[in-house]
């Protein structure tokens, strides 16, 4: 194409204007829309005036799925980048496909990068390592699940900040006779009810530490405990004190327009509450089953990080390190939390950020880190290593479904997802091997 | 189908088809072919290993009740896009091709729906019916109609088949126009002389001679409803609540493209082809001879 | 029209409007939320008329940080990319469709049937459902980043090749015959008389396809990796996903308002085509 040659030798040229020398290009593709978009680039720009041998390029890949399907479309065809962003569930895939990744660790010591393991955030980096401990992925946006609330819905029903699922039930109860709508709700409800509800109670979700230990691994999350408090929340749909709203963060309005008083699901969504809520609000910890456990274990994280491909030249891969490095530092890592409302990867960033004084400004924006380091992980509570996540979380999503319709009860729902899940986990092995 | 007249043979069909078939066969046959293979095989997403398997992906989907439920799912919804969106535009058409003053006001915004982009079409519906933020849902709530199609599987249906009509009428809208209109107007005016209404004739004159663009639009219709709703579903239901909305080529492209379940993927993609073939044979075959060339 | 009856006339604008009510609701819902500001579009009930923000908004659009993240390519280019891959698509699928299905109407030949199936299975299965394969393919052919890997694969359908032999197929075989008579050779029919027949048609189905390519998405995201191929469709959907930050309404809502312009000029260009052809005396 004539034009597309102009287009491209013109926009060479003007990139090539100020720099004499060839830098070697290292590619990063992105998930993140919007203004975390921006963010992203920002990082990248930052990063590419620190140096000149090397330069990062973000791409913009669609959303999680269609970012990572095209990294693996690319990684077939040997046109994959350098870096790209994955999602936790994907987490298992990639981790599979032995020939395709370059482990994080492995890669900054190739490089001669300084790499301190114990500068991490433990529950931050426990969920993208191998049984022994070495780092396969960078983390980059995490965050996990807090519940929000209307300060000033709860102050009118004459109601606490609840810590327990039982108070959860009656200040929904006191905030519905208070003439509200709905009492809770919450979004990403396999994350959320099933994934870190275990975590939280440290209860397995399933056999062989969560998959941690083996592929052969399979579901457990269809227990008692579980089944329970799923119960008791299709119990609370009388009445309203419970409403379902939506497989991912479709509930967001529920709580923002002041229809639910409370609303559990992840902590990035500050800035979006912030930006929309006409009413005082506040997150806490997530409740706490009594009749499960005495203490909460530790919540698990969400969100996505960065993995290397194998496949191209050792300069590339330098400049993959250094970027890296630059990225985990405590000022990029302060600041992109305090921007995002992720959660910091490093104890260096929190740290940081509580001398610069976010958190007294900001109150309540350090539960998400505190909720994560409450404790050290447990194999219950490291994360989860489950081949085929993506379609698991449907099949809980469908289940789960039908237990808020009241179709089926929670045992028999939790014990069809499971069943449905152990295929798709046998079909993972077999094709994993 | 040909043409009781025709030219003479000569190498220049092959000349005319050359083009089309090229690109056919290796942007379409040959990746089509592969996934054909792909379906024998249990693969990891990155191709590093594969196990040839025979039939047992088909198997699988055979012993799945889920499959088998998403088949009756998928006539119901496809007969439903297929009908709604082809009987609005036929009557808007046939409406439209009559009014002489502000015509082009009326094909233009009739026409200009299919202008919205498919990513944002979604987007559009779940913001219009919003449980809590829609429009529709807050007027509904006027009639006793609590709209939560979270949770209401025949709502969210309901909700997917108006999303996926809704973008195919300016398209069937648009034939239909330019077939009416390529009907000559001494026609039309012969059947007026004899004291026809414009009712009758639009049924005994209109209605049989655009019936080859009402065969194209139905093979189209079908085809779209089967084929290419699967960008609406992911954007509005995501096939849930339960499974009320998973369709089968939203469960392709769910497994495939989204699960990455390359082989259960490909396995269904080859059962919904040759599922249409077979209708589109069946269209051909008998409902074609019903059509007035 | 053949007669004026005031009571069929009132009746055929109301319907008329009322389908365009129907139909053009949503259109109607982007206007409005591109005249309000973010804060509104969130809050309950969401408005149906227009606000006072429209001209804030543009003006984020096309000169502020309307098109987040997207700073690798300015807004004319994201535009001159959608317009070459639909234009690509469009005259391209018309030209081999129209040669494919003359030649599958009026001709017999060895294997016409093979390629009329051959190329009509292609109706069967979108590009999304086997782009995995379809990715490999282009990239093998080295067509990534290009205009070519854009709209070639696209074109591989059989939409247009179906619907030139239905039109096709109504023309009378009078025609050919008398063609033949006077000595006119296939492609002179074909120049003379078949696409003058087909003109409506042609602008329908341009219509129809320049507003398929120009709203692309998943595969220009899946083959192009370098910024300065972005088409407009594209950075409107970067805007939409935006994790867990709720969408900017109004911008989105703005650009996709924008991004409208180029199909519906496309939409009432074609449309004095089907106008002329109403108004001719006889056809």
């Amino acid at each position: 194409m004539s034009i597309k040659t102009l287009l491209c030798s013109s926009a060479l040229m003007a990139a090539t204007a100020g720099v004499a020398f060839a830098e070697t290009e290292v590619q990063w593709w992105h998930a993140m829309g919007g203004a975390n978009g921006e963010r992203v680039n920002k990082i990248a720009e930052d990063f590419n005036a620190t140096q000149s041998d090397y330069k990062v390029v973000p791409v913009y890949k669609g959303n999680y799925t269609e970012t990572m399907t095209a990294a693996i479309a690319a990684f077939r065809a040997k046109e994959h980048p350098q870096i790209v962003q994955v999602f936790e569930v994907g987490t298992a895939t990639m981790m599979a496909a032995k020939g395709a990744i370059y482990p994080v660790e492995k890669l900054m010591k190739d490089a001669g990068e300084a790499f301190d393991g114990d500068a991490f955030l433990p529950a931050v980096v426990s969920y993208y390592e191998t049984p022994e401990g070495e780092l396969l992925s960078m983390p980059f946006n995490s965050s996990t699940p807090v519940m929000w609330y209307n300060k000033d819905a709860l102050d009118a029903a004459g109601a606490a900040v609840p810590t327990t699922w039982d108070e959860v039930q009656e200040t929904a109860q006191k905030l519905v006779d208070n003439g509200m709508d709905c009492g809770v709700s919450f979004g990403w409800q396999s994350w959320v009810m099933v994934e870190n509800f275990s975590a939280w109670h440290n209860i397995g979700m399933g056999t062989k530490e969560n998959g941690f230990a083996g592929f052969d691994t399979e579901f457990s999350f269809n227990n008692e405990a579980v089944a329970a408090r799923l119960d008791g929340i299709a119990a609370m749909t009388d009445g309203n004190l419970f409403k379902y709203g939506g497989r991912r963060g479709d509930s967001l309005p529920m709580f923002t327009n002041g229809e639910c008083g409370m609303w559990m699901n992840s902590s990035a969504y500050y800035g979006s509450i912030k930006s929309q809520a006409e009413f005082e609000f506040g997150q806490t910890m997530l409740p706490l089953d009594t009749s499960v456990a005495d203490a909460p274990q530790n919540s698990i994280i969400g969100g996505a990080t960065l993995w290397v491909l194998e496949g191209h030249e050792s300069e590339e891969y330098k400049g993959t390190a250094q970027f890296l490095t630059y990225l985990s530092s405590p000022e990029v890592q302060a600041w992109w939390h305090q921007e995002t409302g992720y959660v910091p990867i490093t104890t260096a960033a929190y740290e940081l950020s509580k001398e610069q004084g976010f958190y007294e400004s900001n109150p309540g924006t350090d539960t998400a880190i505190q909720q994560l380091s409450l404790n050290t992980p447990t194999p219950n509570s490291r994360g989860l290593r489950f081949g085929n996540f993506v379609q698991v979380r449907d099949v809980i999503n469908e289940e789960l479904e039908a237990v808020w319709a009241g179709d089926k009860s929670a045992t028999d729902a939790l014990n069809a997802a499971a069943e449905r899940g152990n295929t798709l986990l046998r079909k993972f092995e077999r094709s994993a091997k | 189908m040909l043409k009781r007249v025709h030219f003479p043979s000569s190498p220049l069909p092959y000349l005319l088809v050359a083009p089309q078939l090229a690109i056919t066969l290796v942007f379409f046959i040959w990746p089509a072919s592969q996934a054909m293979y792909q379906s024998f095989l249990i693969e990891d997403a990155f191709g590093l290993g594969s196990e040839f398997v025979w039939f047992e992906n088909f198997q699988v989907l055979w012993g799945d009740q889920h499959y088998l439920d998403a088949f009756w799912r998928t006539g119901i919804f496809s007969l439903l896009v297929a009908a709604l969106s082809m009987g609005v535009a036929l009557i808007l058409a046939g409406f439209a091709q009559r009014v002489v003053r502000g015509a082009m006001v009326y094909r233009t915004l009739l026409i200009w729906p299919y202008a919205v982009a498919p990513v944002l079409a979604g987007a559009l519906w779940v913001f219009m019916f919003n449980p809590t933020l829609g429009i529709f849902p807050y007027f509904l709530d006027f009639v006793g109609i609590d709209w939560n199609h979270y949770l209401n599987g025949n709502q969210a249906m309901a909700l997917v088949i108006l999303a996926a009509a809704w973008k195919q009428v300016a398209y069937n809208f648009l034939f239909y126009l330019a077939a009416m209109q390529s009907i000559p107007n001494s026609v039309i005016e012969a059947a007026a002389i004899d004291g026809a209404g414009p009712g009758r004739r639009f049924f005994s004159i209109i209605l049989p001679l655009i019936s080859p663009t009402t065969f194209f639009l139905l093979v189209i219709n079908m085809v779209y409803a089967f084929f290419e709703t699967f960008g609406i579903i992911h954007a509005v239901t995501q096939g849930g609540p339960g499974t009320s909305t998973t369709i089968l080529v939203y469960k392709v492209f769910n497994d495939g493209f989204v699960g990455l379940d390359l082989g259960g993927s490909a396995a269904q993609s080859v059962i919904l082809m040759v599922l249409v073939i077979a209708m589109t044979v069946v269209q051909f075959r008998y409902v074609e001879r019903k059509v007035e060339y | 029209m053949v007669e004026r009856r005031p009571l069929t006339s009132l009746l055929t604008h109301f319907v008329l409007v009322l389908g365009v009510i129907a139909i053009a609701l949503p259109i109607w819902i982007t206007f409005v939320a591109a005249t309000h500001d973010q804060f509104r579009m969130n809050q309950v009930p969401l408005p149906l008329w227009p606000g006072t923000h429209l001209w804030d908004n543009l003006n984020q659009t096309l000169f502020g940080a309307g098109l987040s993240g997207t700073e690798g390519a300015p807004v004319w280019l994201m535009l001159l990319n959608s317009l070459a891959m639909a234009m690509m698509i469009s005259l391209g699928k018309i030209a081999i469709s129209l040669l494919s299905a003359f030649a599958i109407v009026y001709f017999r030949f060895p294997f016409r049937m093979t390629c009329f199936w051959m190329i009509f299975i292609t109706l069967m299965l979108p590009v999304e459902v086997r782009i995995l394969p379809t990715f490999e393919v282009v990239a093998n052919l080295g067509m990534l980043n290009s205009y070519w890997g854009l709209s070639i694969p696209l074109i591989a359908s059989a939409t247009a090749t179906f619907m030139f032999r239905q039109v096709f197929l109504t023309v009378p075989d009078e025609m050919l015959e008398s063609a033949r008579i006077d000595g006119a050779g296939p492609m002179r029919f074909f120049f003379d008389i078949l696409l003058p027949l087909s003109r409506t048609n042609i602008a329908a189905l341009f219509v129809i396809l320049f507003i398929f390519g120009w709203n692309q998405y998943l595969w220009p995201l899946l083959i192009t990796t370098d910024t300065s191929m972005t088409t407009i469709v594209m950075s409107i959907k970067q805007m939409l996903e935006a994790a867990e930050q709720s969408p900017q309404w109004n911008i989105i809502m703005t650009t996709a308002l924008l991004a409208m312009i180029p199909p519906i000029f496309v939409v009432i260009s074609m449309q004095k085509l089907f106008v002329q052809g109403l108004t001719e005396t006889d056809k």
